[in-house]
């Protein structure tokens, strides 16, 4: 989320800044690299569900996926809004 | 090509400037700033960022490269001293800087106390800027005596930050009951308990007297009479809007900039958003402290700018993390009647404020579950039955369906 963030990358809005409070910094992994992040925990599983045409395999809340060197390459598709 | 001047380089400020952009502005684009730092998140300041487990460079709401990429010309640590609105221009640091349209988003201020009480000793803090946290960080050390003055989330959340790094803290609360003016009693108690089992001492229906130290803060006499020694003090009174410039430059003010629903204030070449408006809502007017609403009308103030005019319809929520629980609130619960608490065997548990038969808001604690569907039926204007909402067999889900 940060890095799109820094980035500018418009999709992400990220309104709470990374609290896991808000579902505004969603997207859907590509499926080759869905197992290669760690699991969605109980609270960001919660809050997908309600965010925009979620799916129950690729969706994620980007400010609950930490990057680093393992994820470089990853892909990732934005819904086509946040709410 | 229109030149636009933005007033406040917080969240509504900085909002402003990148939908702006966003939006295909390509004429001249200022922010002012009265603070130095580039724009900057504040909720993490009295939480994540005091606590110390947030860097300085992940406050920032944009790394400083992206105002130059945008062409944004940055003002900061800069003060507008007047706007001339028949000339339209504004005076910044002894520059004249003229606009087409003008924005507002100078936000809010805490309010402080009296220096006759004290409220001006060094060791007396407000938690809203950076520089007020960088100033209070180094305060924050094991065993040390915090006092906290008011019992709202700002408060809260102080003392959820000190108790966990080890400090002995007291909070005194003039209201019967912390959270009185935003909550409902159960969210008090809830949050109550959780302080008391972290060790803070809450202390509700006191009010203080007065401050007392020689070089610096050293103790206060409490309205009961009772003296309590302390080492430094938070003050979490709540906040005023700015409103002063645009009060010296004869805008209507309201409880606020008053602004139209596209976020005009009563001159037209003025636009103004964030925690320093109030706005028509609900057959009412409003101002609203919160991220979300400074981020929304913001953008909405930007479209309207370049022509869109499109009406602005808050959807407030908010949010506190203290200790291991998340707070989210959804709607407004002014004018409630009745509570009804839905609780599992998790830690889960949340309050849900109806008038009648109308649901008008959620408190959730650790449940988003809760807090998301209480979002979605609000902003759908649906009220569910309370009991079922009240009845743990009901899957909340279903509410949602058509």
């Amino acid at each position: 989320m940060e890095g799109a963030r820094d980035n500018g990358i418009p999709g992400i809005e990220a309104e709470c800044g990374g609290a896991c409070a808000c579902s505004t910094c969603h997207v859907y992994v590509d499926p080759a690299w869905v197992d290669k992040l760690p699991a969605r925990e109980g609270m960001e599983e919660d809050m997908l569900e309600f965010a925009y045409e979620p799916d129950p395999v690729r969706s994620r809340l980007t400010c609950q996926v930490k990057a680093s060197e393992s994820l470089d390459g990853l892909i990732v598709q934005m819904p086509e809004q946040q709410i | 090509m229109t030149d636009i001047v933005i007033i406040g380089a917080g969240q509504a400020g900085a909002s402003l400037a990148i939908k702006l952009r966003a939006l295909g502005h390509d004429g001249k684009l200022t922010l002012i700033g009265e603070e130095s730092s580039p724009p900057y998140q504040r909720p993490p300041l009295s939480k994540g960022y005091l606590l110390g487990e947030m860097e300085l460079d992940r406050l920032y709401l944009r790394p400083l490269s992206f105002w130059e990429d945008q062409s944004v010309t940055l003002h900061l640590g800069e003060q507008v001293t007047s706007i001339d609105r028949t000339a339209r221009t504004v005076r910044v640091g002894g520059k004249t800087i003229p606009y087409h349209q003008l924005a507002l988003t100078m936000g809010s201020q805490p309010r402080r106390l009296p220096e006759s009480i004290g409220g001006g000793l060094p060791g007396v803090y407000t938690v809203r800027t950076l520089a007020d946290v960088e100033s209070i960080k180094p305060e924050f050390r094991l065993g040390r005596r915090m006092l906290i003055v008011g019992g709202g989330y700002i408060g809260l959340e102080a003392a959820a930050v000190g108790a966990k790094l080890g400090l002995k803290v007291t909070l005194i609360e003039m209201a019967p009951r912390i959270l009185q003016r935003v909550a409902a009693p159960e969210t008090s108690d809830y949050f109550r308990k959780v302080h008391t089992d972290h060790g803070v001492q809450i202390l509700e229906n006191i009010g203080l007297d007065r401050l007392s130290g020689d070089t610096r803060v050293a103790g206060a006499v409490l309205s009961d009479g009772s003296e309590i020694d302390v080492d430094f003090v938070v003050v979490g009174v709540g906040i005023a809007p700015l409103t002063l410039l645009a009060e010296e430059t004869g805008l209507v003010i309201e409880n606020g900039i008053h602004t139209d629903e596209f976020g005009r204030t009563s001159d037209p070449h003025i636009w103004a958003a964030g925690d320093c408006t109030s706005f028509p809502h609900r057959g009412g007017r409003l101002r609203l402290e919160s991220v979300g609403h400074a981020i929304h009308q913001a953008e909405t103030v930007a479209q309207n700018i370049l022509g869109a005019m499109v009406p602005y319809c808050a959807r407030p929520w908010f949010w506190s993390d203290q200790y291991d629980v998340k707070l989210q609130i959804a709607g407004l619960n002014t004018g409630y009647d009745r509570i009804v608490t839905r609780k599992g065997d998790s830690e889960a548990i949340s309050f849900w404020y109806y008038r009648g038969d109308s649901l008008l808001a959620v408190d959730a604690m650790n449940d988003a579950r809760a807090y998301m569907i209480g979002k979605r039926l609000i902003e759908a204007d649906k009220s569910p039955d309370p009991a079922i909402i009240a009845d743990l067999r009901t899957d909340l889900r279903t509410l949602l369906k058509p």
